[in-house]
């Protein structure tokens, strides 16, 4: 086997954005962190962290209420992030960025709120064999709740949506089609602004899981013209526990409230209740206030790259995740080519499982994704039970690939290959 | 690693023992790793309270794998009251490594079937395995 080193000028200035991540700075036996697992949840870099200490530490009060000092900058610090995650998406208003926990809870949202509303019986509920679970299951129950029809987009060999099955399921005028932006198992880009536009042709919502693309890409919902978008902070430098749903004003401002309770109120009596406006009737409860204001300044982190960059550097890496991959004997890279493909690479080698892969490639301190991803039904349609899952991002560089490369070899010769 | 991966525990992921399905089984039972979706179904015979035969199929890791292969080798011919005994200590002993938290999961699925095959599930869900 030959070794390749990483030659080639990247968009990015790897080894200063890596200084600004404490985690890896670590080494294990003398080994640094390949961490090649940002599909699931990235890094945090220090500025991250510290504005969450900061704010537990310096001005930690409850927002939108108190009307003394530290409230008034927990909430403006709050409130700022909002604007920043606006400008981060190109949202027009602020109106329209409501922080949730995270993409499920989001998605759920619209089940819940907007699709018990106004999906009936008999209605049709479309989404696609590669979501992630989070955007199948709560679509499935809102289906079981109202009677409505359950129809699929399935994907073809190479990973994309199969455009027969598209111009099928137009035919039926479906109420809601549920799509994600970037497959978070095959790395798939689907052309959201696209299906947007055809969808609405025939009358349908448009629902999109932003959740692999908006830390790996431009994201800008008045460009893709869908009505809801969920994208989630802790896989874009964000801490866990806040999520942001962008829903058309319109769309929000017809919905009812999911949940009831404090903050979401305009006014409450014994028998009644009036709601408070946008984004707050849909945040109810004392929000996630250090995660909101750790998810402003990740923001902050990704715009000082700059998406484009973010994403032309990600694009080169993975070309040449998959140059390296296809060399290896016995291994299948499953979804698209690099042009048309996220940050996320899946694979399989000969008929070692990828648990056991997972497991050897971490004695080399580099850590993988192995299992269903959360996408069982993409693990059914190509009959595998489960991949191993390289997903990268700012903080990685061809090193990380050469390493990952040598240790697949590696695995070759613990498995007699 | 070459210690964890032994000749012996790919040896029975490759050429796994007893592997298959029996026709009209007197037990059978079917269970799944939810985390890795790794699933294993253990079909039983028996025959004056011995075990006549024993199958295994499904899919998973070299791990899961070779231990179901193992413990059905260990369980042909024996009385059921005495595979009702079985302890992870014995599949562990079995398998002859040292696993970590999470691979002792995959380790433990094929005891995990068998015994809520031949107790019933809520008794093997007492088990805590």
């Amino acid at each position: 086997m030959t070794v390749i080193t990483g030659t080639r000028p990247s968009a990015l200035d790897v080894d200063a954005i890596r200084a600004d991540f404490p985690i890896l700075q670590q080494e294990r036996d003398g080994k640094r962190l390949v961490y090649l697992d940002s599909g699931a949840t990235s890094q945090k870099p220090t500025s991250v962290i510290e504005a969450m200490d900061e704010y537990y530490r310096t001005y930690n009060a409850n927002v939108h209420r108190g009307v003394y000092r530290l409230s008034e900058l927990a909430t403006a610090r709050y409130e700022e992030s909002r604007v920043k995650v606006q400008r981060f998406i190109n949202a027009r208003s602020a109106k329209e960025v409501l922080f949730t926990a995270n993409v499920t809870a989001a998605l759920n949202l619209v089940a819940y709120s907007w699709g018990r509303e106004n999906v009936g019986k008999d209605d049709v509920i479309v989404f696609t064999e590669m979501e992630h679970h989070s955007n199948i299951v709560p679509w499935q129950i809102l289906a079981q709740i109202t009677g409505a029809r359950l129809e699929f987009i399935h994907v073809t060999d190479d990973g994309y949506l199969d455009e027969s099955d598209i111009q099928k399921v137009l035919e039926l005028r479906p109420k809601l089609l549920a799509v994600t932006a970037v497959s978070n198992v095959l790395g798939t880009i689907n052309p959201v602004r696209e299906l947007a536009a055809r969808f609405h042709e025939a009358g349908t919502v448009v629902v999109v899981d932003a959740a692999q693309a908006a830390p790996h890409m431009p994201v800008d919902v008045q460009d893709w013209g869908a009505d809801f978008v969920a994208i989630t902070g802790h896989k874009m430098l964000g801490p866990t526990g806040v999520g942001v749903l962008w829903g058309r004003r319109e769309l929000l401002q017809a919905m009812p409230p999911f949940l009831g309770g404090g903050d979401m109120i305009r006014e409450v009596h014994l028998d009644h209740t009036r709601y408070a406006e946008l984004p707050y009737k849909f945040e109810a409860g004392t929000p996630n206030i250090s995660g909101g204001i750790g998810l402003g300044v990740a923001v902050d982190y990704l715009s000082a790259l700059g998406m484009d960059t973010v994403r032309e550097h990600e694009r080169e890496l993975v070309g040449y995740a998959l140059e390296r991959l296809s060399d290896v004997p016995d291994l299948r890279v499953y979804g698209p080519p690099a042009e048309y493909h996220g940050a996320a690479v899946s694979f399989t080698l000969a008929d070692i499982h990828p648990h056991d892969l997972a497991h050897i490639l971490d004695q080399e301190n580099i850590a993988v994704r192995a299992g269903h991803h959360c996408a069982q039904p993409l693990m059914e349609r190509y009959d595998i039970a489960a991949t191993t899952r390289a997903s990268f991002y700012i903080y990685n560089g061809q090193d990380d690939v050469d390493t990952l490369v040598t240790a697949l070899y590696r695995a070759r010769e613990i498995f007699r290959l | 690693m070459e210690d964890f991966y032994r000749e012996y525990i790919l040896d029975h992921y490759r050429n796994p023992r007893n592997r298959g399905v029996i026709e009209s089984p007197d037990i059978t039972y079917a269970d799944s790793n939810p985390l890795c979706g790794d699933e294993i179904q253990i079909d039983l015979l028996v025959k004056d309270g011995l075990v006549d035969d024993v199958k295994f199929s499904g899919r998973g890791c070299a791990i899961s794998q070779a231990s179901v292969s193992m413990l059905t080798e260990m369980i042909e011919g024996k009385p059921i009251d005495e595979v009702k005994e079985i302890t992870k200590e014995d599949v562990l002993e079995l398998l002859g490594i040292t696993l970590t938290p999470v691979r002792v999961k995959c380790a433990l699925l094929g005891l995990k079937v068998l015994k809520s095959g031949v107790y019933g599930i809520e008794a093997a869900e007492d088990e805590d395995l």
